[in-house]
């Protein structure tokens, strides 16, 4: 049996000088939690994670990119206030808003021991300038190429990645197709069963034309 | 060299139950033709799996003298579209077209092949290959069995045995107005461009509401 990742954040902690390490809670059915690395200390916890003897997380299996966009966090918070000259306490409605970012999400497995996964992930300070993230290649060779397939489709840039260039979509392409604000070509002349979300595109095209 | 025979089809038969074949230079030519087509060996995607299976022994495209796959577009007649055309792949696909020699026929393999199938709006899949190229027959399914691609070799046969050699209505590839070759797209920013040839490309109005 693998140790709880509480262990494993508490070890990592103590074996890493100033790493900052953030256990993320899941509420969907599989309750997978993750632990968040913060960016300066990532590749140092990697590597503690790859050469552990109790842990051996030897092959990084999967990279995935993530996008969370900015959102508003509504709260309610009870304020002091005079009402008919008596004070009372009012729940006031407040809102929040949150900065949006990317992520990349690292599935460790340990072939030594047989055991896994550990989930890892990455967090950029947002969605528009600041996308930089460290690069595990130099610990993970496997993470190269979906390092690069990230960098393709969402935009993150990987610092020390060893070739980092589009892999899928061409060199001269600028977007970013899975982030959740790319707005793709408008070639919805033909249709020949259009539905739902195309329908509606395919009418918008239709428009543009009149 | 008339394409259909000037001779009266009776004594065409008659002469046959005495072993003696009469047909135009133009069928001729033409049967020699649609029973040596070499398609282009390459495939894209799942579908071609189901074309190496019609070349194979079990379904035996030999039958019909389409066995002869050539790896070299100079020496190919007969371009089969078998798979998912990636957006990044189709001005490859259309450079291979146009470096096939006339006469040229192209089949379109399977839903991707024809419109972009169950990936048609992925933002790397072209919606067709028929928005830069001519197709000449359209195979529908996910993938199509081995016997459809042997259906689209016999209708591409008809279609060969049809064609007229001279005069006007003539086969296309002796159109000296066609184009010899079609514009490969280049890679834009957002998409390729153009995104459809537009003088090959017509898509039918779809009036809906």
């Amino acid at each position: 049996m693998m140790e709880t990742l509480e262990e494993i954040k508490a070890r990592t902690e103590a074996a890493v000088q100033g790493a900052r390490i953030t256990l993320i809670a899941n509420t969907s059915p599989s309750g997978q939690r993750s632990l968040l690395i913060d960016n300066e200390h990532a590749v140092a916890v990697a590597e503690f994670l790859r050469d552990d003897p109790q842990l051996r997380l030897d092959y990084c299996s999967n990279v995935t990119g993530v996008d969370w966009l900015d959102r508003v966090v509504k709260t309610k918070v009870k304020v002091k206030k005079m009402v008919n000259e008596v004070e009372k306490e009012v729940e006031e409605p407040r809102e929040e808003s949150l900065p949006g970012y990317l992520e990349a999400v690292y599935h460790l497995y340990s072939i030594a021991h047989k055991h896994g996964p550990v989930i890892i992930r990455l967090r950029t300070a947002d969605r528009a300038g600041n996308v930089h993230l460290p690069s595990l290649t130099s610990v993970y060779r496997s993470a190269e190429f979906q390092e690069r397939e990230i960098f393709d489709l969402y935009g993150i840039h990987f610092d020390g990645h060893p070739d980092l260039r589009r892999i899928l979509m061409w060199d001269e392409f600028v977007d970013f197709p899975m982030r959740k604000d790319y707005r793709e070509p408008d070639d919805y002349e033909y249709e020949p069963t259009p539905h739902d979300e195309v329908s509606e595109k395919a009418r918008e095209h239709r428009a543009s034309l009149q | 060299m008339e394409a259909t025979s000037q001779i009266d089809e009776g004594l065409k038969n008659e002469l046959k139950t005495q072993g003696i074949f009469v047909i135009s230079m133009g069928e001729l030519y033409n049967w020699g033709r649609r029973n040596s087509l070499w398609p282009l060996q390459f495939g894209l995607a799942c579908c071609a799996i189901e074309m190496i299976a019609a070349a194979a022994s079990r379904y035996d495209l030999a039958r019909f003298g389409g066995e002869v796959f050539r790896p070299s577009p100079r020496q190919a007649d007969l371009m089969i579209v078998a798979g998912t055309v990636t957006k990044k792949m189709a001005p490859q696909v259309v450079r291979l077209y146009n470096q096939m020699p006339d006469p040229k026929y192209v089949i379109a393999m399977g839903a991707c092949a024809i419109s972009g199938g169950p990936f048609k709006q992925g933002y790397n899949v072209l919606k067709g290959i028929d928005r830069y190229i001519p197709v000449d027959v359209h195979i529908p399914g996910c993938p199509p069995k081995p016997e459809a691609l042997l259906h689209a070799f016999m209708e591409l046969q008809k279609k060969i045995d049809g064609q007229k050699l001279s005069g006007p209505g003539r086969a296309e590839h002796l159109d000296p107005a066609r184009p010899g070759e079609f514009p490969v797209p280049a890679f834009g920013a957002h998409d390729l461009e153009p995104p459809a040839n537009p003088e090959l490309f017509r898509p039918p109005v779809m009036e809906r509401k």
